[in-house]
This record gives structure tokens, C-alpha cells and sequence, in this order.
């Protein structure tokens, strides 16, 4: 065959392909190198000094001895920070190391730099604090209590925020109604247990004033600006480097304080530093899911239609506001989009309590309420002789679509996504004819592609991103997008091959140097695909159209008159061979000419219809498409033991389009999976303050032993604004996790469980009660008939 | 903290070096040797990322005292590549994406290369039961179990 024939036959679709990721050979290989394995020639090694109390009054920092210990190179404090931070601009209240007051137990309160760990641990020993006691609230009931002493100045009650909602009609919903159920649910705080450990390079160079800082982060941006806001220095001063990263999952979606820290140990001693943090510190600064209280009342019609839902959430927010109102407005925004409702209330608040502080953990804010939510819906269907798909299909919603809460949903998958998961799990023949102690449970879920408005507000585009075309005629995209391990190099490769029908091997990446690379708001909320995908979108069709461009002039034809074909364009109606066409390289040499190196833009913004209503509040829960996900989960449960076994799950994922049909797959199986860790053995637990689960053991994050075949399908409902149609990935299935399994574990047992983790403990217990409860009923009916 | 010289053979090469009779295998490692592969994702015993082989055996390096290895034959997730390319479980692990952010993959893969010398055609069972002391956060195992299988197809 023609050289140029095989080229163009090769150069097959790259959107749609399971792709294996272009950075997988290093990390197979062990060749990856993440930030600890960075080479660096004799670092000083930083190390921090925590609060062994959970609140209390900093009256003195004793640390003369340390300083004057030989190999001691830079020893600092609170004092030697210029701001706080924190990544929402309206609630900065933490200082990379505490000043004034201490809130949790671990709080770091001094660094020290030296010149091996030794010397830095022998430097921290001889630090002394003197710190004044105040009372310590471990329960967000107790810090809201009425003589409670507040954490924080101009935070009342600990309450950092309280949200008040309401949507339609609820009081004429639920008097419609023909049946109200009303439960109370509580949630274990979770973490996200990513494996890599903390930490962070900085290097200083006094001369210059330059800080150059590595670091495990998802938001590299919002890092280097909050080193510049802690450190008070120029922006342009500092350059950050994100390099592999070992999982995030939300844990590193906000800057931590390890990162400020050492970047203020390398100016203070001014060298290179590296700050590597413990496991058990790294539960300290978990930030993971709050411990959580749901109240939920929901009102349905005899058919099954959602007239009415009252919602209250309480969350144990921890000592800082870290994302904390974004997560208390989530758990409102999301009860929506899923379903019609008729109307919802919500009430949602936010406490300050003596424990570290929370944040972002996959599927932000909305998956206590959906676990909720969709036990009590499968509560209620039973009651009105529902089967638990008829009641969810009762309630479908038809794109597009306005909510009640004016969010948008222009593309939805759903109903396939039940018609799948009921035929795949073969639930007409299976539910309800198992034995006992065997069961099947059905949840829905939902999540956004991307905030539809960032954190950080600036009338700039939601992503850009830049292409490099030179000599080489190779394309380098230059994205600040975090690749943690989802596969966003990969995708916005197989984007770019796509439009310029090129074999993925001519293009590289070059991600997440602030030096390089167009900034980038990170890689949480599901963003990145939508909005970094349709970021690469345009810039790919904007370099094609200069690529048509020059080869139309070469060729002395239109630009209408050129079919591209990627690694040759020939002139319309001619064959691929024909002398009247032009080979990939001929065409880039065409391109350069008079202007060089070629640089490309291509940036995106949601539309403003997207950006949610106009109520305090409203940007939290918008988003330019919102992904759906069924999922049927089967278990058996030991009723001697209290062990739930998960047995299979089969998950039906409205993803839009798949992009990357394999990395969808393994997103979905994990972020299924780790639901299904909150929901059957991850919880943190504290004693006092002091963390009792610091640790992989104690914190059971499920082993391969536990952990289940997960069957997945995807539905392209080909979203009207994503980039090729598609959607987020991932999030959208965690949320059904959890309910689907105690719904199943209801199927098998009757048994409702209203507490989070399903731990062999909390089953035995309920199972307890339930049996105690039938016997009072068996015993109060026998002596009613008696009577 | 004394010294002493440590004789012994890394991925093939034998080395001496002067190590620190408290440093652990996964220092020495990553730190003398400069093989950064080997991971440590916890504070000792929890995670499996340290996964290396000794004498053929899985070991976990964070609880190994380097002194102990006098003699010993060490293999790293660097000693899978054959003539540069990726080994047989290296090319599984990519291509059925047993890895996403790649962190336990070294100690993953390293587990089940033990498993694969011992057990050739393992049952889904074996796999999970070799790989058990290895925590991955990303996937859920599904495609780390997918990947071993191919693994062991491929050999056969």
C-alpha cells in the first residue's frame, strides 16, 4: 500500500477508542516520578510541630533551643506568614501554621528546616508551647450548643453557614400527598485515603527572590496564588510545578498547609526544602466528607410522584472553613436534577467543631443526602406497593429541562441507564424470590460536569488551552489541567487527534508548570473533561483551520476546496495519492512560513443560561451537564456476624459520550467502589479530639479480598454542550453506591439501617433492635387478642 | 548511628554500600540506589506500595531493615522490564489500565509477579488472595484483576 495511503487509514479516530493512558508505560515501568522521587542534591528536610490540644489560646512559643541546635537551618511560626488562606476567597480563616489560637488536635504550629530528619525531629523536641486550654467541641451538637465557646471570632453559635431554601409549594406538597415518610440518617466522616503520601519541594534562590514549588496538589493555581497571598510575594515570582500525582480524589483540591509551609521554610532558610508528611498526618489534614445528620421527609402521590421534600443537613465541618459552604450548599442544590419534584425545602448547616478540618471528597456535598434520599424513596415504594424502578420512573424528568433550583439539564440518560442495570441485573426475575439474608437494592444518582461558576470569579474563560506546532511537525498541547490519575492528558490527546484526524503519537502534553502552561482551576467537580475537553476542542479546530489555510495556498485553491485527511490533505474529489495534495509535513512547512513557531488558543466558557438563578447560593450545584447513573447491587449478609458482603454490582452510566470508553470504565468501578468503602468500613473516629484511625488498618479501606465485580455500561446521551457530547465520569456513580447497597440489604434482611457505615457492628445492632421490635409487636398483638 | 558495609544484589547488579544499621530497604532504595519505583504510601505496613521482591519472595521494604538483605537477591518494579520494554505484566497493567494515578502499581505489579512465578495460571481467587496487602485507591481492582489475568494468558 501507498506510504501516504497507510498513513491517512492510520490515522483511524481517536475519540471513542479505549485508549490506554499516554502516560502508563512510566507508571507501569516505575520510570513515573512523582514528587518525592524528585532528584534533588542534598535538600534540607522540613518537619512540623502539632497541637497536642484540640482548642485552645497560644500564649508562647518557646523556640530558642531549637534555633541554636547545629544542622538547624530555618525555624518557623504563625508570625512568619503574611495572610491566611483558605480557597474560598469570602471565608480565609487558617493560617498555614496557627496563630493566636489552636482548633484541632494536630494543628501544626511550628516548622522547622534542617539538615537531615534527624536533626529536624531533635529540633522539634526541644520547641515548647504554652498554650491555654478552652473547652473542645467533638460533635457538631456540641458546638452548637448554647454556652458553647465559639471557634472563631464573628461565627456565632460555631456556625459558619446556614442555608435556608425554598423551592414550590412543600407545605401544599405534602398535604397533597398520600403518603409522608420522615427518617433520620447518620454518616460517619470519611476520608479519601489517597495512596501517595504528602509532599512538597520548594526552592528558594535569595538572590533572585524566586520560589519554584513541587507539590502533590489537584490545583496548582489556586496553590501558587495562595503562596503569593501567605508569602506576600509577586505572583510572578513563584512558578508551580505539579508533577505525577498519587491519587486525590478531593483531598488536594484546596492548597494544604504542608505546601505554604515548606515554601516558607525554603525563604526562610534559603534553599530547597522538602516536607514529606506522615500517613498519620495525613488523616490530621484530611479534608475529607463531614460527619453528617440528615433529616429527610418526602411526600409522594399514590402513583409515586415526588410531590414535596423537606431536607435538613447538619455537618461537622471541622475547625476551618476550608470548602465548607460550597459542600452545605451541594447537599441542597443536588437534591435536585435527578428527579421532578414537585417542591423541596432545605435547610442546611455548617458547624465549626475542634476536629480537623473537612473539604471536598468525591461527589462533594451531595452523597449523604443521596443515600437519604433514595432510602427513603425504596421506604416508600414498598409502602405503596411500588416496585423500586416504577417509582423512580414515575418521577423522569424530559431535557431540557429547568429545575426548580434554575439548574439546566440539557441532556439525560437515565431512563436507559435503569432499563440497563434492571435487564443486566435481572431484577424482574430475582428481586424479592432470594433467600434470606440475600437481596438486591436499586439507587439513582446524579453530579455536575464542572461548577458552572470557579471559585475564583475573574471574567476570565473556564479553560484554555494552548498548542505548539513547530519544525518538528510535532503538537505539543500546553494544559494546566491536573492529570491525578483520571487519564485528563490522555482525553484532551485523543480530543485534539480527533479534530486534526492525526495518529495520537504526533502529540504530546506538557501539563501543569505555571512557568508553560495556561492556568487552570484544577481538576475537581467533574470539570476538566467538559470544559478543559472543550477547551482543546476549539483550539484544535482553530489550528485546523490555519493548517487548511496555508495547504489551500500551497495548493492554490480555496480552503473550502481542501479534505483534510490528517497526515495528507489532498483538493477535493482527488485520490489520496494525487500530486495535487499535500503530505502532514508539507503543509506545517507551509504554515510556518513568514510567522515561525505557530502557538494556538482554543478556550471555553459555560453559557450563561447554565450559570444557575440568581438566590444566595445559586452558583453551588450549576453546571453545564449533569451526568446520571443507575446501579443494581447485590449482597448476602451474614445475620450472625453483621458482615455484608457485596457480591456484583451492575452500574448503567449516562457519561454523554465516552471519550475514552477504558479510563470511563475504570473511573466508574472506582468511584463505585470507594462508595462502597463509606458505605460498608471507612469512617474516621476521634477520642477527645485525637484521631483513634490515623492509619490504613484502622481506616478500612476495602482490600481486593472485599471488593466486588463491577459490571458497567455506558449510555452516550450526547450532551448538547460537551465536548463530543460528553459528560463527567465518575462522581455520578459514587453517590448511588451507598444506597444501593442498604436498599439491597434491606431486600435481604428488612432491615433499614439509617447509620453509615454498614460495619458489622452497627448491623448486628440494628438487626438487634428489629428483632426486638417484632417481638414487642408479636407480644402486643398476642395480648390485644387475648383481651 | 553506626554503619556497616552491605553486600548484596539489586535488580541483577551486585553493590556494596555503607548503610546505617536502622535504614529500611525502601530508603536504601530510593534514596542510595536511587530507584525511586518502590513507593512508600504509609507509615509501615498498611499500604503495600513498597512491595519488592527478596530471593523471589514479596517483601514489604518499609518494615525491612536494608542491613537484613546481606546476600539476599532484591528485584524492583525496574528489574520487570525486559531488554527496556515493558514486562508481561507491565504491558497487562497498561493496557487493561490496572493503573490510573499509578502509585501502588510498582507494589502491585511486584506482588503478582510473585504470585506468577508460584502459581502460572492463577484462579481469580489466587489473585486476590496474592494481592491482598496491596491497597489501590483508583480502580476499585476490577482491572487489576483483569490485568494479572492477561498476564497470565499471555505467558501461556
Amino acid at each position: 500500500m501507498d506510504k501516504r495511503v497507510q498513513a491517512v487509514l492510520e490515522a483511524q479516530h481517536s475519540v471513542g477508542e479505549r485508549t490506554p493512558l499516554i502516560d502508563g508505560i512510566e507508571k507501569v515501568t516505575g520510570r513515573a516520578r512523582y514528587t518525592a522521587d524528585l532528584p534533588l542534591r542534598q535538600p534540607l528536610i522540613g518537619r512540623m510541630l502539632r497541637s497536642p490540644v484540640a482548642h485552645g489560646l497560644i500564649r508562647a512559643i518557646h523556640t530558642e533551643r531549637a534555633r541554636a541546635l547545629p544542622g538547624v537551618r530555618a525555624v518557623i511560626t504563625g508570625a512568619d506568614f503574611a495572610a491566611p488562606y483558605g480557597v474560598i476567597p469570602i471565608a480565609q480563616n487558617e493560617w498555614p501554621l496557627a496563630r493566636d489560637k489552636v482548633r484541632y488536635r494536630g494543628e501544626p504550629i511550628v516548622a522547622v528546616a534542617a539538615v537531615d530528619e534527624a536533626t529536624a525531629l531533635a529540633a522539634l523536641a526541644l520547641i515548647a508551647l504554652d498554650i491555654e486550654r478552652l473547652p473542645a467541641y467533638f460533635s457538631a451538637a456540641d458546638a452548637r450548643a448554647p454556652d458553647a465557646v465559639d471557634l472563631h471570632a464573628k461565627k456565632p453559635g460555631n456556625l459558619e453557614r446556614e442555608v435556608d431554601q425554598l423551592f414550590g409549594d412543600a407545605d401544599a406538597g405534602f398535604a397533597a400527598a398520600d403518603l409522608v415518610l420522615e427518617q433520620n440518617f447518620h454518616y460517619a466522616e470519611v476520608a479519601h485515603g489517597q495512596i501517595e503520601l504528602n509532599t512538597a519541594i520548594a526552592e528558594f534562590e535569595p538572590e533572585t527572590g524566586r520560589l519554584t514549588t513541587h507539590s502533590v496538589t489537584q490545583v496548582p493555581y489556586y496553590l501558587h496564588l495562595t503562596l503569593a497571598q501567605c508569602l506576600a510575594m509577586d505572583a510572578s515570582n513563584i512558578r508551580v510545578i505539579k508533577p505525577f500525582v498519587g491519587g486525590g480524589f478531593g483531598h488536594r483540591v484546596e492548597p494544604l498547609n504542608f505546601e505554604i509551609v515548606t515554601a516558607a521554610l525554603a525563604r526562610a532558610a534559603g534553599g530547597t526544602v522538602k516536607l514529606e508528611v506522615t500517613r498519620e498526618e495525613g488523616f490530621l489534614t484530611h479534608r475529607g466528607r463531614p460527619e453528617t445528620d440528615v433529616r429527610m421527609k418526602i411526600g409522594m402521590s399514590k402513583r409515586g410522584e415526588l410531590l414535596a421534600v423537606d431536607c435538613e443537613v447538619t455537618q461537622r465541618g471541622g475547625a476551618y472553613a476550608g470548602y465548607g459552604l460550597v459542600t452545605i450548599l451541594y447537599a441542597g442544590a443536588l437534591l435536585h436534577a435527578l428527579y421532578k419534584m414537585g417542591a423541596v425545602r432545605y435547610h442546611g448547616l455548617r458547624v465549626y467543631s475542634n476536629t480537623p478540618p473537612c473539604g471536598a471528597m468525591r461527589g462533594h456535598g451531595a452523597v449523604d443526602v443521596r443515600h437519604a434520599f433514595e432510602s427513603v424513596l425504596d421506604a416508600m415504594a414498598e409502602q405503596l406497593g411500588l416496585d423500586a424502578f416504577a417509582v423512580r420512573r414515575a418521577n423522569l424528568l424530559v431535557p431540557p429541562e429547568r429545575t426548580l433550583n434554575d439548574l439546566q439539564v440539557n441532556s439525560y440518560g437515565l431512563p436507559a441507564c435503569l432499563d440497563w442495570v434492571e435487564k443486566a441485573s435481572g431484577w424482574r426475575e430475582r428481586h424479592g424470590k432470594m433467600p434470606r439474608g440475600r437481596g438486591l437494592g436499586l439507587a439513582c444518582s446524579h453530579y455536575v460536569s464542572g461548577s458552572a461558576k470557579p471559585v475564583h470569579w475573574s471574567g476570565e474563560p473556564h479553560a484554555v488551552i494552548q498548542l505548539k506546532l513547530d519544525f518538528d511537525c510535532g503538537i505539543t498541547i500546553l494544559t494546566g489541567a491536573s492529570d491525578i490519575g483520571q487519564g485528563s492528558s490522555t482525553l484532551l490527546t485523543q480530543v485534539v487527534a480527533e479534530v486534526l484526524s492525526l495518529p495520537m503519537g504526533r502529540i504530546r502534553v506538557v501539563a501543569t508548570d505555571s512557568a508553560l502552561t495556561p492556568k487552570d482551576n484544577g481538576s475537581y467537580s467533574s470539570r476538566v473533561s467538559f470544559m478543559v475537553g472543550n477547551a482543546a476542542l476549539r483550539a484544535a479546530q482553530n489550528l485546523l483551520a490555519l493548517l487548511i489555510a496555508a495547504a489551500a495556498k500551497k495548493l492554490g485553491v480555496s480552503a473550502e476546496q481542501i479534505e483534510w485527511l490528517g497526515e495528507r490533505c489532498v483538493v477535493m474529489g482527488g485520490s489520496l495519492d494525487s500530486e495535487k495534495g499535500l503530505d502532514f509535513a508539507a503543509v506545517v512547512e507551509a504554515a510556518l512560513v513568514d510567522t515561525g513557531s505557530l502557538m494556538v488558543k482554543g478556550s471555553w466558557s459555560t453559557p450563561i443560561e447554565t450559570q444557575g438563578g440568581k438566590f444566595r447560593g445559586a452558583a453551588v450545584g450549576s453546571t453545564a451537564g449533569f451526568s446520571y447513573a443507575a446501579q443494581v447491587i447485590e449482597v448476602s449478609v451474614d445475620e450472625d456476624t453483621g458482615v455484608v458482603t457485596v457480591e456484583q454490582v451492575w452500574v448503567a452510566h449516562d457519561c454523554g459520550r465516552a471519550i475514552n470508553p477504558l479510563a470511563v470504565e475504570g473511573q466508574i468501578q472506582g468511584a463505585v467502589w470507594m462508595g462502597l468503602g463509606q458505605a460498608l468500613s471507612e469512617e474516621t473516629q476521634y477520642f477527645e479530639g485525637l484521631p483513634l484511625r490515623a492509619n490504613f488498618l484502622d481506616y478500612r479501606i476495602p482490600t481486593i479480598v472485599e471488593s466486588p465485580p463491577i459490571a458497567v455500561h455506558l449510555v452516550e446521551s450526547i450532551d448538547p454542550l460537551g465536548p463530543f457530547g460528553a459528560k463527567e465520569a465518575s462522581e455520578g456513580s459514587l453517590h448511588g453506591a451507598p444506597p444501593a447497597l442498604t436498599n439491597a440489604i434491606c431486600a435481604a434482611l428488612g432491615l433499614r439501617l439509617s447509620e453509615l457505615p454498614a460495619s458489622p457492628d452497627r448491623v448486628l445492632d440494628a438487626l438487634v433492635a428489629l428483632k426486638r421490635k417484632q417481638r414487642q409487636q408479636q407480644r402486643k398483638q398476642a395480648s390485644t387478642e387475648g383481651d | 548511628m553506626s554503619k556497616h558495609l552491605l553486600a548484596l544484589n539489586v535488580n541483577g547488579q551486585p553493590r556494596e554500600d555503607a548503610v546505617a544499621d536502622g535504614l529500611l530497604l525502601v530508603d536504601y532504595l530510593r534514596e542510595v540506589t536511587g530507584l525511586t519505583g518502590t513507593k512508600q504510601g504509609c507509615d509501615g505496613g498498611e499500604c503495600g506500595a513498597c512491595t519488592v521482591l527478596i530471593d523471589g519472595a514479596p517483601h514489604l521494604a518499609c518494615l525491612t531493615l536494608a542491613a537484613t538483605c546481606e546476600g539476599r537477591h532484591i528485584e524492583t518494579i525496574e528489574a520487570l522490564t525486559v531488554e527496556g520494554r515493558m514486562g508481561r505484566l507491565q504491558q497487562a497493567f497498561h493496557e487493561h489500565l490496572g493503573t490510573q494515578c499509578g502509585f501502588c502499581t510498582p507494589g502491585m505489579i511486584i506482588a503478582a509477579e510473585a504470585l506468577l512465578r508460584r502459581e502460572p495460571k492463577p484462579s481469580e481467587a489466587q489473585i486476590r488472595d496474592a494481592l491482598s496487602g496491596n491497597l489501590c485507591r483508583c480502580t476499585g481492582y476490577v482491572k487489576i484483576i483483569e490485568s494479572v489475568q492477561a498476564a497470565a494468558q499471555q505467558h501461556g
